[in-house]
């Protein structure tokens, strides 16, 4: 991707964040237009944290955020239009059913019903939701919750996705198809940011990898360029994550 | 020490969930809040021994034995009481069976399940019996101070009693189960645990309107009819009553009468808990199917869409609607009054405002946790692009919406008869439901819907809030509705506990 021409979709700039300590410490980030960014970090490195800033669940004590050109901070609204939020705990209505879910969430976003409605169709059928699209999602699996979640979030073709371990607790099939959504929103343009823990996702799907630790970016760029800031350039994203990770605890 | 899986050992275990449950009940998890709690609760014992010192120390040296007036009105009284402590128990049955916390642990152990449900009801029993005796004892208390440790009796029949509602909630529980299975159970046993708390204070009440035009219970239970149709004075019938009176032969009896019932139904059902418990379990993951043919998306604006879902997931949810039913169901009395005021033409619906403001307030109280606080999906709200307060507007909206819904027909037929009347009285219903509103605005937390349950002890300032904001309301509209220019006072005092309210809010706006 020839990032000099490409559109920024995502700009943080200072972005500081401080509970008990700080958890996100004076970052800057840059992700750019119809990229597939990872987040990658150890447990409390602040990568929810800097993502829930992003999608307005909190606000930072200092910095900017930035999201396809709308200042995230001061027309939080506009932002959200154009972004979708999915976090590793999906947390939908029990006694909705999928399609009155995607309804609702496309009623928030002010969607066209008829183009809400084929979008749902369509995403029911991508994730494999059709059998369940009209039971209450009370007694579905974490799986399927996800899914639910994960199609709530698409419904209004947002332009920058973020989700939180989106793979955490899904068995290898669903775990593919949501792979494979994700593929298909980048291919057609969309940008996601991704956190996980699973560093082989990073590795096969990520554009870009960012590493995270203490609440500020350490390392970030392709695969190659990041072997090249360690010196491993034969090892896996796990190695040159753990010598990044350990740096950073030396150098703190 | 007692064997590991023996009877002792799990009624120990059982004892110790209970404790722990309730401390955490009444201090909201906070260990600092704990000795706010014990404060509050013996400012609340004193003020009940007060109560009850005003209520029942004429009774106290009085000959009651052979009055077949005062039989009527203890034995009335006792089944009032065993009315709510049924309700009450069917409450605590249906949740010890869809509540599946600790089930795979027990049936996946060597100990005998049936043993272990055993303990279970019993600790249903214990909780019943200890409501029943600490609502009871300043009453008994008072009696027994004033009048001699023969009222101490009363004891062993309140105990009786909830031990006797324990085993008629886990026999109804049962026999719904095998009639209508376990997946339509919850929301029946619900309602009827909420019609059969409700039906024995509104059948009377109904009976005093009919008789006397009046919502008192008590008017019915002493009216001649009552006496001409009691049992004669030395019936069977009265033994509790006579028990409650220092007959220490019927107290016997009764609490002989109480241990037995629980003992045969544990017997009976210890082996079938279980069965019904696994069967419980497997609702959460059985299937609802909604709306077979689906309709098409609609036209929505994001706080019409929010209003809906509101109303949608209120009317899903089977411990709502019975909650929600419960209150209601107190409004027919009310309800009926105004009807044969209408017939009557005379001012009893003096009496009749107030008490439909105060459940207007209450209810909406309830609504107001529920949309509020009650989010299931706050993460896909708070991202959603519209502003705080638009969301905030909406959801006051559906319960203000709610609310209006429920009480439109009673404010209606009250502006047929009077005009000011009923417009006195929808100003209170909007103004008691407003202020219960901003109440739970002013204290909203983040919690799930299902923890409804809870929500009186995540803040007491807003629960007494709630319920004095409710009465002063109430006390407004029943005297401005009279005429009278005292309406002033209750107003100020329902404005000042709003005021106090907001000064007190950790949430910011």
């Amino acid at each position: 991707m020839n990032q000099r021409h490409t559109p920024v979709a995502l700009a943080l700039r200072g972005v500081s964040k401080c509970f008990d300590r700080p958890a996100v410490d004076a970052l800057d980030l840059t992700v750019y237009g119809g990229e597939f960014y990872a987040l990658v970090g150890p447990n409390g490195a602040g990568k929810t944290t800097t993502l829930r800033m992003v999608v307005g669940l909190l606000r930072p004590d200092a910095g900017s955020i930035c999201i396809e050109g709308i200042d995230a901070l001061s027309d939080p609204v506009a932002a959200k239009q154009v972004t979708a939020w999915l976090s590793d705990e999906p947390m939908i209505y029990d006694k909705l059913t999928p399609y009155e879910y995607l309804e609702f969430v496309a009623g928030l976003w002010r969607i066209e019903p008829t183009v809400a409605e084929a979008r749902a169709r369509e995403l029911i059928g991508w994730l494999g939701l059709e059998p369940h699209a009209h039971e209450r999602c009370e007694g579905f699996s974490k799986g399927m919750r996800q899914k639910v979640a994960l199609a709530g979030a698409l419904v209004h073709d947002p332009k920058l996705i973020i989700l939180d371990e989106p793979l955490t607790g899904l068995d290898a099939g669903t775990a593919r198809q949501v792979k494979n959504v994700l593929r298909e929103r980048v291919r057609a343009g969309g940008t996601v940011i991704m956190t996980t823990h699973i560093l082989e996702v990073a590795e096969r799907m990520a554009d870009r990898i960012g590493v995270i630790a203490g609440g500020r970016l350490i390392a970030e760029g392709t695969l190659e360029e990041l072997h090249r800031q360690t010196g491993k350039a034969a090892a896996s994203l796990e190695d040159t994550f753990l010598t990044l990770v350990a740096d950073q605890v030396v150098a703190a | 020490m007692s064997q590991p899986a023996s009877l002792t050992w799990l009624a120990g275990h059982e004892f110790r969930l209970g404790w722990r449950d309730w401390v955490a009940l009444m201090t909201a998890g906070g260990r600092a809040r704990a000795r706010n709690a014990a404060i509050a609760l013996i400012a609340f014992a004193a003020f009940m021994h007060v109560f009850a010192y005003w209520t029942v120390a004429r009774f106290a040296d009085a000959n009651l034995a052979s009055d077949a007036a005062a039989l009527v009105g203890i034995t009335g009284t006792l089944l009032l009481s065993l009315s709510l402590l049924l309700s009450q128990a069917m409450e605590s049955v249906t949740r010890a069976f869809y509540a599946r916390s600790d089930l795979d642990l027990i049936l996946s152990s060597p100990a005998s399940a049936p043993r272990v449900f055993a303990v279970r009801m019993g600790r249903i029993a214990a909780a019943a019996v200890a409501v029943a005796v600490l609502l009871a004892s300043p009453f008994i208390n008072v009696l027994a101070v004033l009048g001699g440790a023969r009222w101490f009796a009363a004891y062993g029949v309140v105990a009786a009693m909830g031990t006797v509602a324990t085993a008629a909630a886990l026999a109804l529980t049962i026999v719904l189960f095998r009639t209508i299975g376990a997946k339509r159970t919850r929301l029946i046993a619900q309602v009827v645990a909420a019609v059969i708390g409700a039906a024995f204070v509104i059948g009377l009440q109904i009976a005093a309107i009919f008789s006397a035009g009046s919502l008192s219970r008590y008017v019915a239970l002493q009216s001649e009819w009552m006496l001409a149709h009691a049992p004669d004075t030395s019936s069977a019938f009265w033994w509790p009553a006579r028990a409650v009176l220092g007959d220490y032969a019927a107290l016997a009896a009764v609490v002989a009468f109480g241990i037995g019932t629980l003992a045969l139904s544990i017997a009976l059902f210890s082996r079938r808990f279980g069965e019904h418990a696994v069967a419980a379990a497997g609702v959460s993951s059985t299937i609802v199917r909604q709306r077979r043919w689906f309709l098409g998306f609609r036209r929505r604006s994001p706080s019409r869409a929010l209003r809906q879902k509101e109303w949608t997931l209120l009317l899903r949810d089977p411990w709502l609607i019975s909650q929600t039913l419960m209150q209601i169901l107190y409004l027919l009395p009310p309800a009926l009054l105004l009807w044969v005021t209408f017939q009557k033409s005379n001012d009893s619906y003096l009496v009749l405002i107030p008490v439909v403001v105060m459940a207007a307030g209450q209810l909406a109280g309830g609504l107001a946790w529920l949309s509020i606080s009650g989010e299931d999906a706050p993460d896909l709200v708070a991202t959603a692009p519209i502003t705080a307060r638009r969301i905030l507007a909406a959801k006051i909206e559906a319960v203000i919406g709610m609310i209006a819904l429920i009480f439109a027909p009673i404010v209606g037929v009250l502006v047929l008869d009077e005009v000011f009347a009923g417009f006195v009285c929808g100003l209170g219903i909007l103004s008691a439901a407003a202020a219960a509103t901003m109440i739970q605005l002013c204290f909203r937390v983040q919690a799930r819907r299902s923890q409804f349950r809870r929500r009186q002890t995540s803040s007491r300032i807003a629960t007494f809030a709630e319920a004095f904001s409710s009465i002063a309301w109430a006390s407004t509209s029943a005297l401005a509705a009279a005429g009278a220019w005292h309406a002033l006072g209750p107003a100020v005092i329902a404005f000042g506990i709003l005021g106090g309210v907001w000064l007190m809010r950790p949430s910011r706006f």
